[in-house]
């Protein structure tokens, strides 16, 4: 990969096992600031591994072992001077089911400031927040009901706007649609489209067409190695690799 | 095919009879309470002390004595017993070590409750010289009923799902804030249950109030931790081992009220589980 300062994330020969198996291998790419990258792959590929290493999400699991560079601002995310929960604050992320809080839709929101203790005004900010995630016309009347008692759409929707309540720099999604129905879909597409402009992205998707509609680059995986990593027009309309081609085209995963 | 439909039919109707003849049993006993008890109950058995003649005796001390148990028993069991819960499932590293320490937390829930009133004379009553008070007696249920409370606070604590660790953790946040702020909350029902039936186990407890000396016969009110105590099931007791007729019934009387206890234990759990039991799986 050619490295250009432009990268908001850089991922340098990473690799990551469970106890009993390798699931990442040797994976460096560069993903551009303020663009959209999907993450493609069959299942089991370790999409999800690759994206939860992002943002240390492994932490929690000590028989995750993870080698390899993740560059942030000129920084290894694991290095030995690296606090977690401020990489996190930073690199924000989105989780395949939509898992609110058990409690209001504005505390679901405000909770993340509020334990980090950042300024301003929370009303301002959640209002924001819940604009920008196109969900404050469906509960400004309603913010401090309970968070469960919106679909599962607007939830998801929630969850994106308690992603940006920290003002991440890159927003990890993993499979950010696939509980939802069409028309969510269509409006959490529209929304990572506007976020472009303030956030770098990176999504894992199953769905061809829109790792095709949202994406600007597409990464694709294959048992644990990067395979073809380009532009997303280039990737559907010329890949390099064979095997990018097949799974394009649905011939396997 | 025909022979497991019969199997099928016979299992059903065994396990049928089982439950109407343990129902039964508890109806008829019921019943034979409130007609042996039911002549002595009236709001003046609640206000009024011990007493010589049978119409007089009132449950007063022994209500007392257990509510001044009941609320040091639970201000002391719960923080102890959720902290407790905490360190097992979110702290502890997952060793041999810890296994072996839950295996024993387990079993402790069966020792006798006879044991636990031994330990409660030999360290509160004489080693820390507690005396026979409340102290003694609160403290001593309070060992009684930890484990119960550790083993169903880490069934709580280990249903609260990963999601929401994770979306909390997701936010910057640091493991006490998590353990603090989410995964206790959503586990609170679920601990509140618990605490709340392994109380209504410590209210029906004679044998180790006896031993750190309670009291049977009392005719004041406790009025601070170090005061002299009875409960309850003593009051009960006594009545019941006296000679005469009318304390058979005073006693079933006594034993209404620790029913009705009881029962609304049991609802506010049922309540608590019903109506506070809601996030997302
Ligand atoms: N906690 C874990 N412990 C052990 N192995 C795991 C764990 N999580 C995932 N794996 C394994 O790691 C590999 C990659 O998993 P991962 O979840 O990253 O795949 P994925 O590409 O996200 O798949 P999917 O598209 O189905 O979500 C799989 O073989 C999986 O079985
Ligand atoms: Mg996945």
């Amino acid at each position: 990969m050619n490295v250009t300062p432009s990268c908001a994330l850089e991922v340098k020969g990473l690799s990551v096992s469970y106890a009993s198996h390798r699931a990442v291998e040797e994976v460096s790419v560069c993903f551009r600031r303020h663009r959209v990258a999907a993450i493609i792959g069959p299942s089991g590929c370790g999409k999800s591994t690759l994206l939860r290493s992002l943002n240390r999400m492994h932490d929690f699991d000590p028989t995750v072992k993870v080698s390899g560079q993740v560059v942030f601002e000129n920084q290894d995310l694991y290095g030995r001077e690296i606090h977690p929960p401020t990489v996190r604050k930073r690199i924000g992320m989105v989780f395949q089911k939509p898992n609110p809080f058990p409690k209001s839709i504005y505390k679901n929101i405000s909770w993340g400031p509020w334990i980090n203790h950042m300024r301003g005004d929370m009303d301002q900010r959640v209002e924001s927040c819940l604009r920008k995630a196109a969900l404050w016309d469906e509960v400004k009347h309603r913010l401090h009901q309970s968070a469960l008692s919106l679909s599962g759409g607007q939830q998801q929707r929630l969850c994106i706007a308690r992603a940006l309540a920290m003002n991440p720099d890159v927003i990890l999604m993993d499979e950010p649609c696939s509980a939802l129905d069409p028309r969510s879909t269509a409006c959490i597409e529209d929304l990572i489209a506007d976020l472009r402009e303030k956030y770098t992205i990176l999504v894992v998707t199953h769905n061809m067409q829109q790792a095709k509609r949202i994406s600007d680059d597409v990464l694709f995986m294959y048992e644990g190695r990067l395979v073809e990593f380009g532009p997303t027009t280039q990737i559907f309309s010329q890949p390099r690799v064979a095997q990018t081609q097949a799974y394009i085209q649905g011939k396997f995963g | 095919m025909k022979r497991r439909w019969c199997k099928d039919v016979l299992f059903r109707w065994v396990c049928g009879a089982v439950s109407m003849f343990a129902t039964a049993l508890l109806l008829v006993l019921l019943v034979h309470l409130c007609r042996q008890g039911w002549e002595y109950l009236d709001s003046s058995f609640l206000t009024q002390f011990a007493s010589r003649r049978p119409a007089q005796a009132g449950i007063k001390a022994g209500l007392w004595g257990t509510l001044w148990l009941l609320a040091l028993t639970a201000t002391m069991a719960f923080p102890l017993g959720v902290a407790t819960a905490l360190y097992l499932e979110e702290y502890a590293p997952q060793g041999r070590l810890t296994r072996l320490l839950e295996v024993n937390i387990a079993n402790l829930a069966g020792v006798p409750s006879i044991i636990y009133g031994l330990l409660g004379l030999a360290i509160f009553v004489r080693l820390l010289g507690l005396e026979r008070s409340l102290w003694s007696g609160s403290m001593t249920l309070t060992l009684l009923i930890l484990p119960v409370i550790i083993v169903s606070a880490q069934g709580a604590i280990r249903s609260v799902p990963r999601s929401l660790r994770e979306a909390s953790y997701a936010l910057g946040a640091q493991p006490w804030h998590v353990n603090l702020l989410v995964v206790f909350p959503a586990a609170l029902p679920g601990i509140l249950t618990g605490v709340i039936l392994a109380l209504s186990r410590a209210i029906g407890e004679t044998a180790p109030l006896v031993i750190v000396g309670a009291v049977g016969y009392m005719r004041f009110v406790p009025t601070s931790p170090s005061d002299d105590f009875t409960a309850l099931p003593l009051q009960i007791y006594d009545w019941a081992s006296r000679p005469q007729v009318e304390f058979h019934q005073v006693a079933a009387s006594g034993i209404l009220v620790l029913l009705s206890i009881l029962l609304m234990f049991n609802l506010t759990a049922v309540w608590i589980r019903h109506r506070l039991q809601r996030y997302p799986s």
